[in-house]
């Protein structure tokens, strides 16, 4: 550009009041000419020749903006910083024995976590046992099998299923699963696979197999939905590959698409398993709140969420407390490694986190 | 060895659209066939036809007599995965499986089809790789290195030998060579050139000169019917329909 | 080597490899009918027993002591609006900034720093929230309080808000600002004006989602809000939710209790569904209003 002079520094006026006009030519001129550079430096030259009010409300806009993205850091921050610090006590008491001990007594100041854990393990895994076939096969119907009509309102139900909040599932599961498992589920169960230890003692309906079996409901939804994006996201001549082998539709579906997509699939198993540790109100409603370690799933059990929800408004004394916000510690580790390993996996397929490249 | 195709009044449609209308062709067997024609006059559709992979896509059907050898492709009681086992399809865009080795890839069509024996599968896969002249270039990375990692011409000529290695009597190849670089197209098209001793393969191109380097016959499609279809060199020096010729020289297309 | 058709073993092949098709078909469908049937379950019970249960006493009321027959749950629905009210007045604002942030400056490595943090915050447990909210909060205050109770999904609230603006940004096309960057007009002032503008629809589709999701949360209330059995004008005090009441009168040994808990959730899936099933019309009904 042959004149090199400072707009800002001009004491030519020409030059402030054309600047925005001058602007536009250029930047149009540049832009169609795909010259980045000199693009930006067109620009440059159009936020040089903004009148100085505007720098001010810009700077400060920014540095708005910056503050609440920072303030999620902040929050974080926050949460990790109160719980390490109440759960000082106990871990300066119990140590790392602490979930090792199977003794929950509040009256006797002895508090051990492994009830707990035990439970959390247990309901989620089983949760997991029964929600992924499921998962995996509505994700497949939708995408693979499903009449185009039907697609929209099945994915639609699937959703819906992931809006109803945690207490309704647990007014539910008290009401009516519960006593269905009770009066029928169970006593099949007993008389068909009793031998395995799994399924004996009293039958209460509430128990460690009513939360499993609620959790599962919850976190199908996740895992289908991710299940479906993955699927979706197979590009198509694979399938067409697999068919002009001379497949059967099922057979297409395994090699052409499932395999292609598992990686992703895992994720969601995964992201699914971080809900399913988590859940707190419907687990609360029907585990049955007793920390013991059972071996039959009829038995009661405990959850690491459900005795904080159970017992934190009532714990007496500091330990007690301390004890409970140590449990709520272990549980944000736990969510946290599985959560991240899971967007990790379901990123490496999908390519990256949404709206990364910009059109 | 290969067979020949008889096509009696093929009607295709998507939907309600009618995408081919009534084609009567005779392939010859054991010689390279060429579809050519402008975009969207049905080349593509009516070799996915063939072997019923038109089918697949959601509202879409074909009806009439297609005779591979002794087979009717469109028989009552035919099963399409019988078909499209017998008649192999290479696509546009090679499509190898990443999740696979390079033998698996080639061995995918082997055990979908139940095959368990592992030396006859090893000697498949070779044989395969070798009609396909890639023989070669993997022998030595055959279970290390992915399909997927290869580049696009070795992949296309992986997607042959993965066709290959089921023992189809006719191979359909949709514009196998309009992704790739002059000198793995030229490579392709030598391979088409041996592949015929053993195999009918019917080509579709939108490259006039491809046609006329590789096939013996040549159809001309335009706007779902065929127009004509005769040997190569007839279409590409004295056509008799005047349509053939515009499209020949350039004046559409 | 491939058996040519005719021969009896391909048959037999074929057999099993048409059973597997089959099966898989039924498994395909099954799944998607075990998965669609305790939906309905469910919302045919919340229909039937809710409705039943529901009446002006209890849209109006607070609850009778216990033994007592009526009552309602009037202020835990309106405790649940301030609640829910503070909720969104904190973390929507917040959640439109962090996610201005994520798509108009932090195309970079702290940028992605930030998506990772919200990504984090998101599946945070929400009684991890709670307890952290209560400690900071609550102990400090030495009470509950509508307000911490607000806080803690405020928290939930952030990271779907942020997400959700993100990506409906990023979709505005970068000609919309160059025009009008071209035109003079500040960056702020475009940011605000033509990009939100332009990405509104989207924006307010994820706040609709974002406050669905919280308006059913229980367990971040738990220790925050607490719960009131009687009305409560005062957001610094311990205030009824709904959610809240119906856990409580869910694990509660009266019958009574029961079926307004029935009749609670009833209002309460109601309010979600409708946010649900607004979003998706506006969703489907054309995306971006004045995107090209």
């Amino acid at each position: 550009m042959s004149d090199s002079v400072d707009p800002m520094n001009s004491p030519d006026p020409v030059e402030q009041t054309h600047g925005p006009m001058t602007g536009i030519p250029a930047l149009a001129q540049a832009v169609s000419e795909r010259k980045t550079g000199v693009a930006s430096s067109v620009l440059q030259r159009i936020r040089d020749t903004q009148p100085r009010s505007s720098r001010l409300p810009d700077a400060t806009f920014r540095v708005l903006i910056l503050l609440t993205a920072a303030s999620v850091f902040a929050i974080v921050v926050f949460v990790v910083w109160e719980l390490v610090d109440k759960s000082r006590l106990s871990l300066h008491q119990f140590g790392i024995g602490f979930f090792f001990g199977h003794n929950w007594d509040p009256v006797n100041g002895d508090f051990g976590a492994m009830p707990f854990i035990f439970g959390t393990l247990v309901s989620s895994f089983l949760a997991l046992l029964l929600a992924v076939p499921l998962s995996v096969g509505v994700a497949v119907y939708v995408t693979e099998m499903c009449p185009i009509r039907l697609r929209a309102i099945i994915s639609f139900l699937v959703e819906l299923l992931a809006a109803i909040p945690s207490v309704i599932y647990g007014l539910w599961a008290i009401f009516v699963l519960a006593p269905l498992l009770r009066d029928y589920v169970e006593p099949f169960l007993a008389k068909t696979l009793g031998w395995t230890g799994f399924f004996s003692g009293p039958m209460y309906g509430l128990g460690m197999l009513a939360a499993g079996i609620i959790l599962a409901i919850m976190i199908v939804p996740i895992i289908a939905s991710i299940t479906r994006e993955v699927l979706t996201a197979v590009p198509q001549n694979q399938r067409e590959a697999v068919l002009a082998l001379g497949a059967t539709r099922w057979e297409m579906i395994r090699m052409g698409v499932l395999r292609n997509a598992r990686i992703g699939i895992v994720g969601g198993v995964i992201l699914g398993l971080g809900r399913a540790l988590g859940e707190t109100m419907a687990v609360t409603m029907v585990i049955g709140n007793r920390p013991e370690v059972a071996k039959s799933l009829f038995a009661p059990g405990y959850t690491m969420a459900s005795v904080i929800a159970n017992e934190f408004s009532e714990a007496t004394g500091d330990l007690y407390l301390s004890a409970l916000v140590e449990i709520g510690l272990a549980l944000f580790i736990v969510t946290l490694i599985v959560n991240a390993l899971a967007r990790l996996l379901v990123w490496s397929i999908t390519g990256g986190t949404t709206g990364r490249a910009r059109a | 060895m290969g067979v020949g195709i008889e096509v009696r009044g093929l009607n295709a449609w998507y939907g309600k659209n009618l995408a081919l209308k009534s084609i009567d062709m005779s392939v010859a067997a054991n010689h390279v066939t060429a579809v050519i024609g402008p975009s969207g006059c049905g080349k593509s559709t009516f070799v996915r036809c063939l072997n019923r992979m038109h089918e697949t896509i959601p509202e879409a059907r074909a009806e009439g007599l297609v005779k591979v050898g002794e087979m009717e492709v469109y028989g009552d009681g035919t099963d399409p995965v019988e078909i499209r086992r017998r008649i192999g399809m290479v696509f546009q865009k090679p499509n190898p499986f990443p999740t696979m080795s390079i033998y698996d890839n080639v061995a995918a069509g082997l055990r979908l089809n139940g095959f368990r024996n592992r030396k006859q599968m090893d000697e498949l896969v070779e044989r395969s790789l070798k009609l396909a002249a890639l023989w070669d270039e993997v022998k030595d990375a055959l279970h290390k290195k992915s399909g997927a990692s290869l580049s696009g011409g070795q992949q296309q000529r992986l997607c042959i030998a993965r066709s290959l290695a089921v023992e189809p009597e006719v191979l359909l190849m949709d514009e196998p060579a309009s992704a790739l670089d002059p000198i793995s197209t030229s490579k392709i098209e030598e391979l088409i050139f041996q592949l015929k001793q053993h195999y009918t393969v019917v080509i579709v191109t939108h490259n006039m000169q491809q046609a006329a380097r590789v096939a013996e016959f040549t159809g001309f499609f335009l706007m779902g019917s065929l127009i004509e279809y005769d040997k190569t060199e007839k279409i590409f020096t004295t056509p008799a329909d005047k349509r053939t010729e515009d499209y020949i020289t350039g004046r559409f297309g | 080597m491939l058996k040519k058709p005719g021969d009896a073993s391909t048959l037999k092949l074929s057999l099993w490899r048409r059973g597997m098709n089959q099966a898989a078909n039924g498994f395909a469908i099954g799944a998607a009918v075990l998965v669609i049937v305790p939906l309905m379950a469910i919302f045919i019970y919340l229909l039937i027993k809710g409705v039943g249960a529901l009446n002006w006493a209890f849209l109006t009321q607070t609850p009778k002591p216990v033994g007592e027959a009526g009552g309602g749950m009037a202020n835990a629905i309106v405790g649940s609006g301030v609640i829910l009210g503070i909720a969104s007045v904190i973390g929507i604002p917040m959640g439109i900034g962090c996610g201005i942030y994520l798509a108009e400056y932090g195309r970079d490595r702290f940028g992605d720093l930030v998506r990772f943090t919200a990504d984090v915050l998101n599946g945070v447990p929400s009684i991890v929230i709670g307890i952290a909210v209560y400690s900071l909060i609550v102990l400090r205050q030495k009470h509950f309080s509508a307000f911490s109770g607000g806080i803690a999904l405020s928290v939930m609230m952030i990271s779907t808000v942020a997400r959700a603006t993100e990506e409906m940004l990023l979709m505005v096309p970068n000609n919309v600002r160059e025009a009008a960057l071209g035109l003079g007009i500040p960056k702020w002032r475009t940011t605000l004006s033509i990009s939100l503008r332009t990405a509104s629809a989207g924006v307010i589709t994820g706040c609709m989602l974002a406050f669905a999701r919280v308006a059913g949360e229980t367990a971040p209330l738990l220790f925050t809000a607490f719960g009131n059995q009687y009305w409560n004008r005062n957001p610094n005090q311990p205030t009824a939710a709904l959610p809240l009441q119906i856990f409580t009168y869910a694990i509660s040994p009266f019958d009574e209790w029961h079926k307004q808990a029935w009749a609670g959730a009833l209002i309460l899936i109601v309010m979600i569904v409708a946010a649900v099933a607004a979003v998706r019309i506006t969703t489907s009904r054309g995306s971006l209003k004045g995107a090209s």
